[in-house]
């Protein structure tokens, strides 16, 4: 793809399309209204086209001047981060803090080039310790300590 | 009203015990975060948000004011012994503040640091309670048109104080504009834009982006480039400057403060902008000039100066206008949304306590730091060698539960997941999370201001223009807009950001 000169333009103009297509699509609908008594749609839709027009400047922009090109995505620290925070998620009411606080420490602790068992071990015991405490004894959320598969 | 008696009402309010307490927190964890590695105000202000529903509104933000100045303060310290800026708005501190360290002077720019920081932020804090209940009383006649062109000049300023491209900039507005929207519409009582899914219909709340862009979203880029960092700081000593210093410093300090509060009223341009460009004028004006880069004393004192008063002036236009100038104040405003508090130029005259009490408090806050952090030299030292890969689990945890405690859901979380990812390719592509807070948090109410001036008018679009105020800001905005467009000005703003 020789003639796209600005990878990084070019990508961000693909993502405002993209976004400004759905907008646009998904605002037909609602009701549309008129200027005096705009309906729910209106606005939105509004926004989508001034988006989509932006992003075709953005896209003859990275087609026209010279730019930088894209660095390649950090695929092990994205997917490490954000399963973390899933998992998380998915484990906090069923299994609970006990179990989900270690497991988001070690998992997200892989990302780093620097991870060793040890240390990250005795952080995610500390951690854990550390927000029980904070979390359920002190402030009082209602955070499970052990969670509703064990009986709790 | 007598500015004296209202700023009595404020100290009787931030003098209780219980207040001087949460805004020594606040300057505490914020000097805490502005000198730990990768974790900016903006998402550390979202974590702590959850922790401070239950505080009454006067403390909780009086509370995350402390943290914002505090970060911005303790920012400059890792910037000067490490030369690693733990905060944006100190990078400039680092180029100076991090050769006199090296040359065994550590001291003397921590104690500049700390004078400068503490004149502008009294100055800052006067300039606060003078100007606001004027400009508040004048935005109290504004109808719906004045308000909807109000916030386009906004929105367009932080555009143009951007940095980067300002297509993307103004695309990453929009984008922020459209995720606003997402909820049901207060008019029609539609749901728009939730996939049917039921967690939406009440909109996605601004800690959930915050932390999924500027926390998530922050720590896989910062493990894609994992520094090494090294300390080798001798001990520090002779925290007072000499009378010589002080003298040296005199002139940048009323330069950086004087440019500083006028930026930090600006919406996009707070700290950061701030502390660039006192730093570049200060390289054109200061007779040591030579020296700057190489350890000038006067190039430490004019930024800090900058960041301190445009942080806190940048609260003018928050709680006078309602309109947050940068996304630490989209946040503010969220916050006092949560507490019940309608922002806007009502705050002063409804909420005399609140405001009041505010503003004393940052200058109380700003004395605090001066102590907590030249004595406390140490402890702080020693938080700067904290390992970034231990302290990024830590970081994402507190997310997490921060984020499923704002609704006890998991929803919650996965949503933050999604910003996460969507805040990482945003970086990738060099398209600024900043502008999209904004849009954000500016959506829903610019759409209202819009449906209802054009209601007023009877459809007739002309009542933007036929307004007195409402057409002079609309002709700024757009003269701004050209101004960073034409190609000789453009090359001039990308070279200000360059340096």
């Amino acid at each position: 793809m020789r003639f796209i000169r600005s990878a990084k333009d070019f990508w961000s103009g693909i993502m405002f399309l993209a976004i400004a297509l759905s907008t646009i699509v998904i605002a037909q609908d609602y009701p549309m209204g008129s200027a005096g008594r705009m309906g729910p749609g209106f606005f939105p839709a509004m926004l989508g086209w001034i988006l989509a027009a932006i992003a075709l400047v953005v896209l003859i922009g990275a087609l026209t001047k010279p730019g930088e090109a894209l660095e390649p995505l950090a695929w092990k620290d994205l997917v490490l981060v954000l399963a973390a925070v899933l998992l998380f998620g998915f484990l906090v009411r069923g299994a609970g803090l006990a179990i989900a606080i270690p497991l988001l420490i070690v998992v997200s602790a892989f990302g780093s080039v620097k991870f060793r068992w040890k240390p990250t071990l005795a952080l995610a015991a500390g951690a854990t310790v550390f927000c029980v405490l904070l979390f359920v004894k002190a402030l009082g959320l209602p955070l499970p300590v052990l969670g509703s598969w064990f009986g709790a | 009203m007598d500015i004296f008696a209202n700023l009595a009402v404020g100290f009787e309010t931030a003098f209780t015990l219980a207040n001087l307490f949460y805004c020594l927190l606040g300057v505490f964890v914020g000097t805490a975060v502005g000198v730990l590695p990768g974790l900016g105000p903006t998402a550390t202000i979202a974590m702590l948000l959850p922790i401070t529903f239950g505080l009454p509104p006067v403390s909780s933000l009086i509370m995350l004011s402390g943290i914002y100045y505090g970060a911005q303060y303790g920012g400059s310290t890792t910037a000067i012994l490490v030369n690693l800026p733990g905060e944006a708005s100190s990078v400039v501190t680092a180029l100076d503040g991090y050769k006199m360290a090296r040359q065994g002077q550590a001291g003397r720019a921590l104690a500049t640091a700390a004078i400068a920081s503490f004149f502008a932020g009294t100055v800052a804090t006067c300039l606060l309670a003078w100007f606001a209940p004027p400009l508040a009383s004048m935005a109290l006649q504004f109808g719906p048109a004045e308000y909807f062109s109000l916030m386009t000049m906004g929105l367009v300023a932080s555009v143009v104080l951007a940095h980067g491209s300002l297509f993307k900039a103004v695309g990453m507005v929009v984008v922020g504009l459209i995720l606003g929207l997402i909820g049901t519409d207060v008019n029609s009582g539609a749901t728009r834009f939730t996939f049917d899914l039921p967690p939406l219909a009440d909109g996605i709340n601004f800690v959930i982006v915050a932390m999924g862009m500027f926390g998530l979203g922050e720590i896989i880029k910062n493990l894609e480039h994992e520094e090494t960092r090294s300390m080798t700081i001798k001990k520090i000593e002779g925290l007072f400057p000499t009378r010589a210093d002080l003298r040296r410093i005199v002139g940048p300090v009323l330069r950086g403060t004087g440019l500083g509060s006028l930026l930090g009223i600006l919406p996009g341009g707070g700290a950061m902008l701030s502390s660039f460009a006192s730093y570049s004028i200060e390289k054109k004006v200061s007779p040591n000039r030579a020296q700057f880069g190489k350890g000038a004393i006067e190039g430490v004192a004019a930024p800090e100066a900058a960041n301190n008063a445009g942080a806190q002036t940048s609260f003018i236009p928050m709680l006078t206008l309602g309109i947050p100038s940068n996304p630490v104040m989209a946040l503010m405003i969220g916050a006092m949304i949560i507490q019940g508090i309608q922002p806007g130029p009502g705050v002063i005259t409804e909420q005399p306590m609140l405001f009041w009490g505010m503003i004393a408090s940052m200058w109380i806050g700003n004395l605090f730091l001066v102590v907590l952090n030249l004595p406390m030299i140490g402890l702080w030292v020693r938080m700067i060698m904290v390992p970034y890969h231990l302290l990024y689990p830590a970081i994402l945890l507190f997310c997490a539960i921060g984020v499923f405690s704002l609704n006890n859901s998991d929803f919650d979380i996965t949503l933050m997941a999604v910003f996460g990812l969507f805040g990482y390719l945003c970086a990738k592509l060099d398209c600024e999370p900043a502008p999209l807070m904004l849009g954000f948090i500016i959506g829903p109410m610019m759409e209202e201001y819009l449906r209802r001036a054009l209601l007023l008018s009877r459809s007739d679009p002309m009542v933007f223009v036929s307004s007195p105020i409402s057409a002079t800001m609309l002709a700024m905005s757009l003269a701004a807009l050209v101004m960073v467009m034409l190609p000789a000005l453009r090359k001039k703003r990308e070279e200000a950001f360059v340096e």
